[in-house]
């Protein structure tokens, strides 16, 4: 596989010869916000082109197909329009909250972002507690949200705030449980540790068999639902709360949920991918050697997105397929059914692992 | 002056800040938020110090829990919004302040009494020198030297009478 090191520690040098070591890990810092904020709003344009396409074909109609071919401008076109749309003030909130808001929910969904590892060695933030910080960066989000319910002082934006944090924090133990199911399969937390083990051993769907596929099952939906996204969507319920807790936003405040709800839906299955199906390491089948020499010349940045992009559309499938569940059948879901199903695949990980019944 | 100290400077004044608007505004659920920056702040000096898992752990429990169930509790007790204030009693300024003056004394005191070593934060503090999270995890359950299992311990049970308190408070009778 490549290694992408090659790269980053060229440019390193190449800025550490007519720079000094601060300026340079200044402009480092600088490049890498550059990129990791490009990859965030192109991959938005093409999840919703995908999404609306997607949907369109689900409910038999044929999606935008106006502006360019097969639609394949409207989003841009949308962007546009979102752009210079007015940003309203209103009367009797908390401005600075009501303002502050999006960015609390867009700076999270970024941080997790950045933990993505696209290639090997070509992941931003890389501890070795990556998974740890990766949900604890996650749980900063919720508190947009939950300030964007109160700032706007209407009372469908607090009902909204109100079912999205507690199905966020509800939800978030299943993934949490999950997690650490696929932690004792590996032994790690770091993604790069991760991705390479799965690169040599084969991918952990695999290596963890039963209990590993069900723990996938179990994070789909959980992920979906701290996504906020159907069937999971009560926050937004257009039906009963007309948009939820982003309903007073406008313009590009507006905007940022729309693109942190998009992108939280890549990063849940960015991770998906990392820790189930093996990240940028490519299928290798056990005996095939031709094939699995050929598989080895994809680059692993296309393993990592063609992945993502598999798992995006099993998530937008399940959407466009359930109907709607109701608050107390979702919180019921999870603390009756999904928290101990994934307490009980800990447990049994943890004897498949220690009894050596993993691959 | 290096760049860690810069940093350093930087998130100092920012917890400082933050701190300060945090008692001194009127409106709860502004008040939530400062709290909310001054926690940030703190996690940022914890990775500055190469302790990714205490910085992540900071964020994690406190600015993804702790404030949440402020801001959610804020949020259902409600009304509170416009209540006016009533002046503060003069006995209570007095022990508000001698509280104040009280803790500041002792801090200080443990602060220059205490002898720091002094070692420069250099570029060797880094994901490599942080504990390994292997090591974090046997030492806190290991009951033999320097283990952290009575604690732990100890800890668990506290919280599982927090639950059963709330419980029996939120029960309907």
């Amino acid at each position: 596989m490549f290694d992408f090191t090659k790269v980053t520690n060229w440019i390193d040098a190449l800025l550490l010869s007519f720079l000094p070591g601060w300026a340079a890990t200044l402009v480092e810092c600088v490049l890498v916000a550059l990129v990791i904020i490009t990859l965030y709003a192109v991959f938005a344009i093409i999840l919703i082109y995908m999404e609306r396409k997607i949907c369109a074909f689900f409910q038999c109609r044929l999606g935008p197909n106006r502006v360019g071919k097969w639609g394949s401008i409207q989003v841009l076109a949308d962007v546009l329009k979102m752009l210079t749309k007015e940003i309203i003030d209103m009367k009797n909130v908390d401005r600075l909250l009501h303002k502050m808001a999006p960015f609390l929910v867009i700076v999270a969904s970024m941080l997790t972002f950045a933990c993505l590892p696209w290639n090997k060695g070509a992941g931003v933030i890389d501890f070795n507690i990556g998974i740890f910080f990766f949900l604890a960066a996650g749980s900063i989000g919720v508190v947009g949200i939950l300030l964007a319910g109160w700032s706007s002082n209407n009372k469908y934006a607090l009902i909204g705030a109100m079912r999205s944090g507690a199905q966020i924090i509800s939800y978030e133990v299943s993934i949490g449980l999950v997690m650490l199911t696929m932690i004792v399969l590996t032994g790690t937390m770091s993604f790069s540790e991760i991705c390479q083990q799965q690169a040599d051993l084969g991918w952990n769907i695999f290596r963890g068999h039963i209990p590993a596929a069900l723990a996938f099952i179990v994070y789909l939906i959980a992920g979906n639902a701290e996504c906020n996204r159907g069937p999971f969507d009560m926050p937004e319920a257009e039906s009963e709360l007309t948009a939820g807790y982003h309903v007073e936003y406008s313009g590009m405040h507006f905007g940022f949920y729309y693109l942190a709800e998009y992108l939280n839906l890549f990063i849940c299955a960015g991770i998906a991918s990392t820790i189930f199906l093996g990240g940028w390491a490519p299928l290798h089948i056990w005996g095939l050697d031709g094939f699995n020499h050929v598989m080895d010349y994809i680059p692993g940045a296309v393993w990592m997105v063609g992945k993502t992009f598999f798992v995006v559309f099993l998530l937008m499938w399940i959407r466009w397929t359930f109907p709607r569940l109701r608050i107390d059948q979702l919180l019921a879901l999870e603390w009756k059914y999904l928290m101990p199903l994934s307490l009980v695949l800990l447990v049994v990980m943890a004897l498949c692992v220690s009894l050596g019944l993993t691959f | 002056m290096t760049t860690e100290s810069i940093i350093f400077i930087l998130l100092a004044a920012f917890v400082a800040v933050f701190s300060v608007l945090s008692v001194t505004t009127k409106r709860i659920i502004r008040a939530a938020t400062y709290l909310l920056f001054v926690l940030f702040g703190t996690a940022g000096l914890y990775f500055l110090l190469g302790y990714t898992f205490l910085g992540a752990v900071q964020i994690m429990v406190y600015a993804g829990g702790i404030v949440v169930l402020y801001i959610f509790a804020i949020m259902l007790t409600g009304k509170s919004k416009d209540a006016q204030q009533k002046p503060i009693a003069l006995g209570k300024r007095f022990a508000a302040l001698m509280a104040a003056l009280i803790g500041a004394g002792l801090l200080m005191f443990v602060v220059i009494s205490h002898h720091f070593v002094s070692t420069s934060l250099s570029a060797e503090v880094t994901n490599e020198s942080a504990a390994p999270i292997s090591q974090i995890g046997s030492s806190l359950l290991s009951a033999g030297e320097g283990g952290n299992l009575l604690p732990f311990e100890a800890v668990s049970v506290l919280l599982l009478a927090c639950i059963i308190g709330g419980l029996i408070i939120a029960r309907k009778r």
